[in-house]
């Protein structure tokens, strides 16, 4: 015969202090928990949904980065008659020439970054995602102006529309606010390439990004240009895939970090959920032995504790998460490792973060109550009652 | 019976739930240290800056390189001793996942500036001597294998090509908390490879690293460096490189904001499973305490059995939990990738703050056991059955 649920309930009533501070415990491990998985996310999201699919990049092999890539015009040039390259009405590629530099700006609660400052051709408006001006106007292509993505605005200091920003020997204005799908564009700046070019006198681009066709694929190319005398320098990869490398660091960083920290939390809070329970038990001898007398067998009792520890588990589970869902109002601006330039991500509650979340808090009601609830299951009536 | 005896009796009565505090505050410290560790690891080159190194950039961004022949201009003004310069190399060594710091430097200036990189007197002149050769830190030689007269092959992005320079020497740091693992070969080296491949990149370093004989003229010599340069194509910033340094620092702040909140988080997780079990257990003798008030204990007498109790847990758990640190410091340092952390050490504020939060987390949870020790009625306690 099961024990009332309702014994069960109404023992955290009476011991509303001691059953508060464990939940307490259990609810700030699980907030942490969820937190860094969803920095993880949001790190992986912005970065995952940045480029499309249907695009490839092209960078020089050995480079870590965008803006330690180098492809000379000859070889740009060679890359565009590519047949993988798509090609619009008019046979002209559909493929943009970057050049991807940095500048440094003052962030709005102090402190300096990097940010990226990125040179397009006229292809990349058709081939990335979908950029749209939401305040001011696109730069002209031809003149020193620059867009700043939505990102940085609210982080930086000194880059609204109208500021000039002085690099290359020469003053751009800001001209207008871009957003960009929320993904890792709405952290830079664009321009026209040729400009930023002709500023640094260089006539060498960072990266290509091209529209492949629909029949190509990364493999044939990877091979095509391993092959190629011309092109051995050079290595393809899908955009997406690109993008979401360049987080491969910061993310694996927070989530070495942040999983190693939680191991150790939880093994603290499943301590505390065990000394609240083995107190427990201590406390209610006389009540257990009771039950027992009036017949409820071994596994009842067991069950009752069991039961009792996950449910404090459990309801430290939903503040811990229902804390860490309001995270998401936040947003976090920060230098990624892998492309060395400022990067704004959102922490991202997805349905697996919560029930990764609730499985924690489940296993650690488990374990903390297991060993009180068998001490409980195994008291003899006899030295219960006395 | 002294007083003493009795607190550590006491404390040892229930000897389980003892135990499980003490393991749950030692697993608290050891996450509090662990997150420290990282902070400070951060902060290591901050820490590791000279008040009397400034470090001249390129105002825009540190990406951009600055004339060599501003060399001799800084050089002129009063106060400065001597001027070196660095480049950054980058490159790949091996594969792209071997960090390590990889700069051309003036081998003739650069062990003045850094005394504290230690070399032989006879690696400094098979330094100096050999065009091609190279430095490194005895860390990166240990990790890599590296004596001697061994070739380091590497390839360049940043300046592209294959790259073979000589290790004529391997510094030892001066301190623990000096960075062991870089890499330094001549600039003169990758200047000459320039001026054949890429004209218009040679005659230009990375920045320039001045020495000054009065640290309390930082800031005025800074401003006449860069008022020396202003409004030329490649305008300077110059500031100590503890400022410097810090950019990186305050770059990635908004990660190291989130580390630090965690730590604190962690403090209130000890609190709350040391405050847990002071009140279980002040709770269990309320009897007992009612006994020695009607006895003529007073109340300075139950501060100290309760508040020492809840110390003697607090510091045996925060002992323990710095003995753990050190291994598992170590064992966390080899799961993150090589080099990513130069200098990794638990520093000696990680173990004071550790010590002081167990002494304040002592005293704080035995506020409330006391709270009510003090303002019970002796009648009502020794009518508590509990």
């Amino acid at each position: 015969m099961n024990i009332p649920f309702y014994y069960i309930l109404k023992n955290f009533v009476a011991r509303k202090l001691t059953a508060g501070i464990t939940i307490g415990g259990i609810a700030l491990v699980v907030f942490v928990f969820a937190a860094v998985l969803m920095m993880a996310d949001g790190i992986r999201k912005t970065l995952a949904t940045t480029g499309s699919e249907e695009n490839v990049v092209i960078t020089r092999k050995s480079s870590t980065g965008e803006i330690t890539s180098i492809i000379d015009r000859p070889t740009a040039d060679l890359i565009s008659t590519l047949q993988f390259v798509q090609k619009d009405e008019k046979g002209n590629a559909l493929m943009t020439f970057d050049g991807v530099t940095v500048i440094n700006a003052p962030k709005k609660d102090g402190g300096i970054s990097n940010l990226a400052v990125r040179g397009v051709s006229e292809t990349a408006m058709n081939i990335r995602n979908k950029i749209t001006i939401v305040k001011g106007r696109m730069f002209t292509f031809g003149s020193r102006e620059l867009i700043v993505g939505t990102a940085l605005v609210k982080t930086f200091d000194e880059i609204n529309i109208g500021d000039k920003i002085k690099f290359g020997g020469d003053e751009w204005t800001i001209v207008g606010e871009m957003e960009a799908e929320k993904s890792g564009f709405e952290s830079e700046l664009w321009c026209d390439v040729q400009q930023l070019q002709l500023a640094f006198n260089r006539d060498a681009f960072s990266t290509l990004t091209f529209r492949k066709t629909s029949d190509a694929d990364i493999e044939t190319m990877k091979m095509l240009f391993a092959g190629d005398k011309r092109l051995n320098q050079y290595e393809p990869e899908n955009e997406r895939r690109y993008f979401e490398k360049q987080s491969e660091a910061m993310r694996m960083f927070i989530q070495i970090l942040g999983i190693t920290i939680t191991v150790i939390f939880s093994v603290g809070a499943m301590i505390g959920a065990m000394i609240t329970m083995y107190a427990a038990v201590a406390n209610r001898t006389t009540e257990i032995g009771t039950l027992r007398a009036l017949g409820f067998g071994r596994t009842s009792i067991l069950i009752a504790f069991l039961i009792e520890s996950i449910i404090t588990a459990l309801l430290g589970g939903i503040i811990g998460v229902g804390l860490a869902s309001l995270l998401q109002f936040f947003s976090i601006s920060t230098l990624n490792f892998g492309s060395f330039t400022e990067l704004s991500f959102n922490f991202s509650m997805t349905s697996s973060v919560i029930s990764g979340a609730m499985i924690f808090s489940l296993v650690m009601g488990l374990v903390g109550g297991f060993m009180p609830a068998l001490k409980a299951a195994r008291m003899s009536i006899l030295s219960a009652l006395r | 019976m002294s007083m003493t005896k009795l607190i550590v009796k006491n404390a040892f009565r229930h000897t389980l739930r003892v135990l499980l505090t003490i393991i749950g505050i030692s697993v608290a410290v050891v996450a509090f240290g662990m997150l420290r560790t990282v902070v400070t690891a951060w902060n290591s080159g901050v820490a590791a800056s000279s008040p009397n190194r400034l470090i001249v950039r390129q105002a825009v961004s540190f990406i951009f390189p600055l004339p060599y022949a501003y060399k001799e201009k800084i050089a002129s003004i009063p106060g400065v001793s001597t001027v070196s310069w660095l480049n950054w190399f980058g490159g790949t060594y091996i594969d792209k996942d071997q960090f390590f710091a990889r700069q051309g430097c003036d081998p003739e200036t650069l062990l003045s500036l850094y005394p504290e990189f230690k070399l032989t007197s006879s690696e400094i002149t098979a330094f100096k001597s050999d065009r091609s050769a190279c430095i490194v830190g005895i860390e990166t030689a240990k990790r890599y294998g590296l004596n001697i007269g061994d070739i380091m092959n590497m390839e360049g992005d940043i300046y592209p090509g294959s790259w073979q320079f000589t290790v004529r020497g391997i510094y030892t740091p001066r301190s623990k908390t000096d960075d062991a693992t870089q890499m330094f070969f001549h600039w003169e080296y990758l200047n000459e490879r320039m001026k054949q491949d890429d004209p218009t990149r040679a005659d230009q370093v990375g920045y320039y690293v001045v020495k000054i004989n009065d640290p309390s003229r930082s800031a005025e010599i800074s401003q006449k460096i860069d008022q020396l340069f202003k409004n030329s194509a490649a305008e300077t910033k110059t500031e100590t490189e503890g400022q410097f340094q810090q950019g990186f620092v305050s770059s990635s702040g908004a990660i190291i904001g989130a580390i630090n909140i965690m730590s604190y988080l962690i403090i209130g997780i000890i609190l709350l499973v040391l405050c847990n079990t002071m009140i279980m257990t002040s709770r269990e003798r309320t009897r007992e305490y009612a006994v020695l008030k009607s006895l003529g204990f007073t109340g300075g007498h139950l501060f100290a059995f309760i508040a020492g109790e809840a110390l003697t847990i607090s510091f045996l758990g925060a002992g323990i939990g710095i003995a753990l640190l050190i291994p598992i410091v170590q064992g966390f340092e080899a799961l993150l990738p090589r080099g990513w952390f130069p200098v990794f050490i638990i520093e000696t504020s990680t173990y004071v703050l550790a010590g002081s939060s167990a002494v304040i987390v002592g005293v704080i949870a035995a506020i409330i056991p006391l709270y009510r020790a003090l303002t019970m009625k002796i009648v009502d306690g020794l009518r508590f059955t509990g």
